[in-house]
């Protein structure tokens, strides 16, 4: 505990201190990290502990984004307010699925191409449709002021991002030690031993898609904030729900750091292969040489790690 | 405390289960035994909610128990343990057990000294750091009894928790067993190891085939000839007869 307590207080110091001391590149870089590790969390929480595998997260961090950039673009509402709003739909969409996917007995690999087909379905919707801009995307304006939820000093940015990843950590943390998460872990691992022990096992499953919609979706809002424009590819594209599950499953399903380790193991690839790409002549056709860093990777992580880097930690994680 | 009239349940044409009733009492241990494919796994589930019985009654305390999901036959006080041992593999022994014991505990450290006073009353103590799936048979055995324990179940099912075990571990299961039964919790059994039926059930019903051949105290049921014939054939009990 104490040594585990150690670290966590070293990390903490060097995430505050590193945007006051760094170039601005790495705060951004930052930034990245601590928001990956956050909407990693959410496919964590669902994919991780309660062990139903979401190919299609996106249509979570999707609904977040459009839910308040539509808020505020045509009804005016205020960024702030238009956070948890977009939180309460991304659960609703949560519900939905989860629902119709759970009472029809989806399980596995099924369960996975059901969500796809909704981040795709929701792709395409907001591709046409006239209240989403259709494929123009939909710009937020630049109005810089804290009240609107934009920052002019990246930094801002940084910390709120450092805040939602360690609130998502929190939540991960209450999970390993409450009832929900003990629920969730059941189901995750032998469905009809956790119904045999009272377990709403379609409950739980309901309950956990939910939570990770709800923080999937406020990871949306808050790359709309950041980037002020948002399109059908960008909020519903494959891509996101690659990122969230390709974070956890590298850092570590089911464990409160697997996000986290997760995302700082990716952007650094991710990074590294950039510069490499760009100072090394061989490398430069070879576009982009990231993927194929992943997918090394992530052979690697399937084959000799299962458990994600998190497992290298396990004494540490284990006594705590 | 159970009533049981009249259950069937059939898989395409395969009656597995066929008009059966039996009845347990409030602080008895009944086993329920019978050959191997006679129906009894199948009549346990269908008593826990996992099969919907295609007819008959369940009533558990005065209450009709048909139709009700598993979570909330359990949440009445009814839990099945299963035979082929289903354990949750990746977390330990304690967390396993914690799993049942968070059916009426909300707090966890209430939930974790319930489910390590558990562990001890089951024979498992120090056995609580090691993961699901690195228990032997035995142990294994042990934690689905240490579980369907740890949610407080006023009637527990036991399907076949000695089976695999050797001669001490099963003495020793004998003895928890007993011990669960004076704690005020009553037992129906599934069991194949005579020697722990004929030591702890006050009753037995005999089930092959999907129907209930016999039933009654072990002494009357090892001399029904056809008990003797379902176990050793046609025309046993005429041969040990003679």
């Amino acid at each position: 505990m104490t040594r585990l307590a150690f670290l966590l207080a070293l990390a903490f110091a060097a995430a505050i201190t590193l945007p006051l001391v760094a170039p601005g590149y790495l705060v951004d870089v930052g930034m990245l990290v601590f928001f990956l590790a956050f909407i990693g969390q959410s496919w964590n929480i669902s994919g991780g502990f309660a062990g139903q595998t979401s190919f299609g997260h996106a249509v979570f961090f999707g609904t977040g984004a459009y839910t308040s950039t539509i808020l505020q673009i045509t009804f005016g509402w205020n960024a702030w307010l238009a956070w948890p709003a977009a939180m309460l739909a991304g659960a609703i969409v949560g519900w939905i699925i989860a629902v119709l996917s759970f009472r029809a007995g989806l399980r596995g690999s099924y369960f996975a191409l059901i969500t796809l087909a909704f981040a795709e379905a929701f792709r395409i919707l907001a591709n046409s449709l006239s209240f989403t801009h259709a494929g123009l995307g939909m710009l937020i304006k630049a109005d810089p002021r804290p009240a609107n939820f934009q920052f002019k000093d990246p930094i801002w940015f940084y910390y709120l991002a450092l805040a939602l990843c360690i609130v998502s950590l929190l939540i991960a943390w209450q999970l390993t030690r409450g009832r929900l998460g003990s629920r969730l872990v059941a189901v995750r691992e032998n469905e009809d031993a956790a119904r045999a022990l009272g377990i709403d096992v379609f409950a739980e499953k309901v309950k956990a898609l939910s939570l990770a919609g709800a923080i999937a979706a406020a990871g949306g809002t808050f790359y709309a904030q950041k980037y002020l424009y948002i399109d059908p590819n960008i909020a519903f594209g494959v891509d996101k729900s690659i990122e969230m599950l390709l974070v956890t499953m590298v850092g570590g399903a089911g464990t409160i750091f697997g996000p986290l380790l997760g995302a700082l193991a990716l952007t650094g690839i991710n990074e590294v292969t950039r510069t490499l790409a760009s100072v090394v002549p061989a490398f430069k056709n070879v576009q982009p040489l990231s993927l194929i860093v992943y997918g090394v990777m992530l052979m690697l992580i399937v084959g000799r790690l299962p458990d994600g880097l998190a497992r290298l930690f396990r004494r540490v994680d284990r006594h705590a | 405390m159970l009533e049981v009239s009249g259950i069937s349940k059939s898989f395409g044409g395969l009656k597995a289960v066929d008009g059966v009733s039996l009845d347990v009492q409030a602080g008895e241990i009944v086993a329920l035994i019978g050959p191997n494919g006679a129906g009894k796994t199948t009549l346990f589930a269908a008593l826990a909610g996992f099969h919907r019985p295609d007819a008959g009654r369940i009533v558990f305390d005065g209450r009709d128990i048909i139709g009700l999901p598993p979570h909330r036959i359990c949440a009445a006080g009814m839990v099945r343990t299963f035979q082929i041992t289903q354990p949750f593999a990746k977390i330990t022994v304690r967390e396993n057990i914690m799993v049942g014991a968070y059916l009426r505990i909300d707090d966890r450290s209430k939930a974790r000294d319930r489910a390590e006073a558990v562990a001890a009353q089951v024979g498992m103590a120090a056995q609580l750091d090691r993961f699901g799936a690195d228990l032997t048979v035995a142990g294994r055995k042990r934690l689905e009894l240490a579980r369907a324990l740890a949610t407080g179940p006023r009637l527990l099912l036991l399907d076949e928790v000695m089976a695999g075990l050797n001669p001490t571990e099963i003495t020793e299961i004998v003895e928890v067993i007993r011990a669960i039964r004076a704690s005020g919790v009553t037992i129906l059994l599934i069991e194949h190891v005579m020697q722990a039926v004929t030591s702890l059930a006050d009753r037995a019903y005999v089930l092959n085939q999907g129907r209930m051949i016999a039933e009654g105290t072990l002494a009357e049921i090892a001399g029904n000839p056809a008990v003797v014939e379902a176990y050793l054939g046609h025309g046993a009990a005429e041969v040990l007869r003679a």
